[in-house]
């Protein structure tokens, strides 16, 4: 046991999170502890905004971005520790609050962790901040010498004068970099030498997650601190008419009942089991509203008039297709449908927050620190140089903690008691009944071919939801939600069609519901690729073509290499007796991805998915062993999606409550997964998100491959694959 | 008044006997380790040790604990070293969020006692835990990994 690696001791207070939670992480890596009041922020002053370097030459990195398990943050640090030219063994990190971004005119920038953005969005600044750190260190170094700053270097954290060979450290020289004006401009290496970026470096936050150290927010705990419960409307749009309060002040630990809004009542107790207990204890009389006469059938029966209505916003028009489709030699038609999906992070949502009459304070997880802190400002009625938000790292994110209502609600509590910390903790059933789900919709896809079996004219119709009438009205273009065509768009960067067919018209129905549609994990590119990589299944066999074969004549040359490369290494055509493949690939998030599945079927209709080949092109790939474990969840979340998840509508409200009717993949269930990283430079691309829209219709082609039956609505659940 | 055997330390915790073990070890002890994720025992964030039997502290009221010994991820380690899963989980970065891991260390350290060296199919019918993020074929290394070290 002598061998194995020692840990700190937990510790925990309400300093370390002023200055930045993250800080003490760092320290196992490096053997030693940090005291929180010997932290970067309060001891040490900054080379630049992005860069501490301690005396004891320690690198600390700051990180506006948010860490819910992507890697991010290892990956952004990569960047910055490239062009400072630091020893990567002595880098560790800290999160600048929103608040102190706002006070400095933003200089971390963006800190939305959304659209697999964090390291594609900042790459250019975070090199460059870490490039000037190291020339203002370079030129401290050089001044305190007496000799030109280009007479010398830095590597390792060491600074070296090449005529007379004298050296220093980052640490020696840091407090005066500090003092130095920046330099204008710097240049940033060329990717062949960098030496850091590319390399699959050890994550910089994984010890404390082994230890039960690590403080997420539902952990956060300050001098004081009371717990709420919170209950709101089941239906969207209804309101809370009565509660008794005096039923429930009685009972164990609750300190108060407070309104929070038209819609919700919370209980403040000091555990959260006893507020939880009296909320359900609480008399609550609801109108329910108009909303309430809403289910999944009239849901489904408004898009499928959608499917076929006159009126529609285009988003991808080649050629005529309606024309040539008419005057086609065959024409073949299929509808399919995706449901409502809550993104069900492990961690529920929650948020602590401290009001006073002058200030207010919360912790939570987020993954928009600075919509949050405008959240809090709004909420508490203060001017936002007033409010600050301290970022912890989340218990999962995948959309959900874009969203801010929960952080308002905490902060509407905490007014009710100034100078009381109040943790608001939402149970499993709150958090699934309340959410902005993955959009449901329909689509109809129409192929015409010539007499010479060539596909000539695709229509591809979308009827459903939008997520920005939803979220950011604000954002709609003419009405138009751009983002429904995500990877379906004629040449967008972000994420284009792959297909070249000469008459394609792709447009979108909008039907919109009062159940909010929100951003989950790979978003409207998960849908759209169930049915545009569906449908060229169908069409191949309409042709009498192998599907791969049928749709690498019609690819893009970067779409048909990531799926070369997953049907070379799945040895794509030679499965043993029978197993059975499926293929799919799309392009999102500025990325190429593509998957092979092998699957097997019992005659009981028992599906295995022995093995699932991802390849994909994100241009650029900082860390490559986080991308193989984003590729890997990717292929769990889209496959859980796949077999289980469905969010139905009763009266109003959202049926599921739990992990008993909302069910998620086990470990029993996942695949051999392999992975193809093959960046082929020239552009950053995303790797969080894409994959998972290509794992639902790999397998789904697979499926039909064992067993001739098309699924068209998903989930897998509601059908059987039993052979008659 | 609830009595605890905790990571070998005995605490008293004011609560109403039917609380659940969760929620002491979280509000009263201040034992944050151990997850909140569903409640009703599907998830496995919240799994514990009790008596060394791997159990889902959301389900468990504290009165049924008295006299047990219970362990939590905070006490897995003797004197801060880590154990071969806790070894195992870093050297095969297995955390994404981290937020489930707790649980799966937890539920693993039970199962390798009583499978020092589990098949593939022994992991699949004892580990019922679910993760978000996707780490499972993570898990399955480390596992294996733990199991040879």
């Amino acid at each position: 046991m002598n061998d194995m690696p020692k840990f700190d001791l937990p510790k925990f207070d309400r300093r370390s999170f002023l200055v930045g939670a993250a800080a003490a992480t760092g320290g196992f890596s490096l053997g030693f502890n940090y005291m929180p009041d010997a932290l970067a922020a309060d001891a040490t002053p900054e080379v630049n905004a992005w860069v501490v370097v301690k005396p004891d030459d320690t690198v600390v990195i700051r990180i506006a971005r948010s860490e819910m398990g992507q890697g991010s943050l290892t990956g952004l640090a990569q960047m910055v520790a490239e062009e400072l030219e630091c020893d990567w063994s002595k880098v560790t990190w800290e999160y600048p609050t929103p608040g102190t971004n706002v006070a400095r005119k933003r200089v971390w920038g963006n800190y939305n962790s959304t659209g697999s953005q964090s390291i594609r969005q900042s790459q250019e600044y975070v090199r460059k901040g870490g490039a000037i750190a190291r020339e203002m260190l370079i030129q401290a170094a050089a001044n305190e010498w007496k000799v030109p700053a280009g007479e010398c270097t830095a590597a390792n954290s060491v600074i070296t004068h090449k005529g007379s060979r004298r050296k220093t450290t980052f640490g020696k020289v840091a407090s005066a970099a500090g003092k130095l004006d920046p330099p204008k401009d710097v240049k940033l290496k060329d990717p062949k030498d960098w030496k850091l970026i590319g390399k699959p470096v050890k994550r910089l936050d994984t010890v404390d997650k082994l230890t039960g150290k690590q403080v997420y927010g539902i952990d956060i705990k300050l001098p004081g601190m009371v717990i709420a419960a919170i209950h709101d409307c089941p239906v969207n749009g209804g309101k809370l008419t009565s509660f008794d309060a005096d039923k429930v002040k009685s009972m164990r630990g609750v300190k108060s009942v407070v309104r929070v809004s038209d819609s919700s009542v919370a209980v403040v107790a000091d555990t959260f089991w006893n507020a939880k207990t009296a909320l359900a204890a609480l008399p609550k009389t609801w109108d329910l509203g108009e909303n309430a006469k809403v289910s999944s059938a009239t849901i489904a029966d408004m898009l499928k008039e959608g499917l076929s209505a006159d009126q529609a916003f285009v988003g991808n028009k080649t050629g005529d297709a309606p024309a040539a489709l008419q005057g086609a030699a065959k024409k073949y038609e299929a509808v399919y449908s995706f449901p409502y999906l809550h993104h069900a992070t492990m961690e529920p949502m929650n948020t602590t927050a401290l009001y006073t009459a002058d200030k207010c304070e919360v912790w939570c997880p987020t993954q928009n620190g600075e919509g949050a802190l405008a959240a809090v400002a709004e909420a508490a009625g203060l001017p936002v140089d007033k409010c600050d938000v301290y970022k912890v790292h989340l218990g999962g994110g995948f959309g959900r903690r874009a969203r801010t209502d929960y952080v308002t609600q905490a902060v509407k509590i905490a007014k009710e008691m100034p100078g009381t910390p109040v943790k608001l903790i939402w149970t499993r059933e709150e958090d699934m009944t309340h959410c902005a789900y993955h959009p449901v919709t329909q689509c109809k896809m129409t192929g015409g071919f010539d007499a010479a079996g060539n596909l000539t004219a695709l229509h591809m119709r979308i009827s459903g939801q939008s997520i920005l009438a939803s979220l950011l009205p604000q954002a709609l273009q003419n009405g138009m939600d751009p983002a429904v065509f995500q990877g379906l768009t004629p040449s967008a960067p972000e994420g284009n069609f792959g297909y070249t067919i000469p008459n394609v018209l792709i447009d979108h129905a909008m039907r919109n519901t009062h159940i909010l549609a929100g951003f989950w994990r790979g978003v409207n590119l998960n849908h759209n690729a169930v049915y545009v990589e569906s449908f060229m299944d169908e069409l191949a066999k309409e042709a009498g073509q192998d599907p791969l074969e049928f749709r690498r004549k019609m690819l893009k040359p970067k779409h048909r290499a990531v799926l070369d490369a997953a049907a070379a290494k799945a040895n794509y055509g030679k499965a043993p007796k029978g197993v059975f493949q499926g293929v799919a690939q799309i392009m999102g998030f500025g990325s190429y991805v593509a998957a092979v599945a092998d699957v097997t079927v019992s005659p009981e209709g028992q599906l295995k998915i022995l093995r699932i080949v991802g390849a994909t092109d994100c241009g650029y790939a900082v860390n490559p062993a986080q991308i193989e474990r984003q590729i890997a969840g990717s292929f769990v979340y889209g496959l859980t999606a796949m077999l289980y998840g469905e969010c139905t509508v009763k009266d109003g409200a959202i049926e599921q409550t739990n992990f008993d009717s909302y069910n998620m993949m086990r470990i029993d269930e996942m695949p051999k997964v392999e992975c193809i990283i093959m960046p082929s430079g020239g552009f950053w691309g995303g790797v969080g998100e894409p994959t998972i829209a290509v794992a639902a219709p790999a397998v789904l082609n697979a499926i039909f491959a064992a067993t001739g039956k098309r699924i068209r609505d998903l989930p897998l659940m509601n059908h059987s694959l039993k052979s008659v | 008044m609830a009595s605890l055997n905790v990571n070998g330390k005995p605490y008293q915790a004011d609560v109403d006997p039917r609380t659940p073990l969760l929620w002491v070890l979280r509000d009263s002890l201040g034992l944050t380790g151990t997850k909140y994720g569903c409640g009703i025992a599907q998830c496995g964030a919240c799994t514990v040790h009790i008596d060394g039997v791997a159990t889902r502290s959301c389900s468990v009221p504290v009165n049924m604990v008295s006299g047990k010994k219970i362990t939590t991820i905070e006490g897995l380690a003797v004197n801060n070293v880590m154990t071969k899963v806790q070894k195992a989980w870093l050297d095969n970065e297995v955390p994404q969020c981290g937020y489930c891991q707790s649980g799966m260390i937890m539920a693993v350290s039970a199962l390798l006692k009583d499978r020092p060296k589990p098949t593939d199919a022994d992991i699949d019918a004892a580990l019922t835990n679910i993760c978000r993020c996707g780490t499972y074929q993570q898990i399955r290394q480390a596992i294996h990994a733990a199991a040879k070290a």
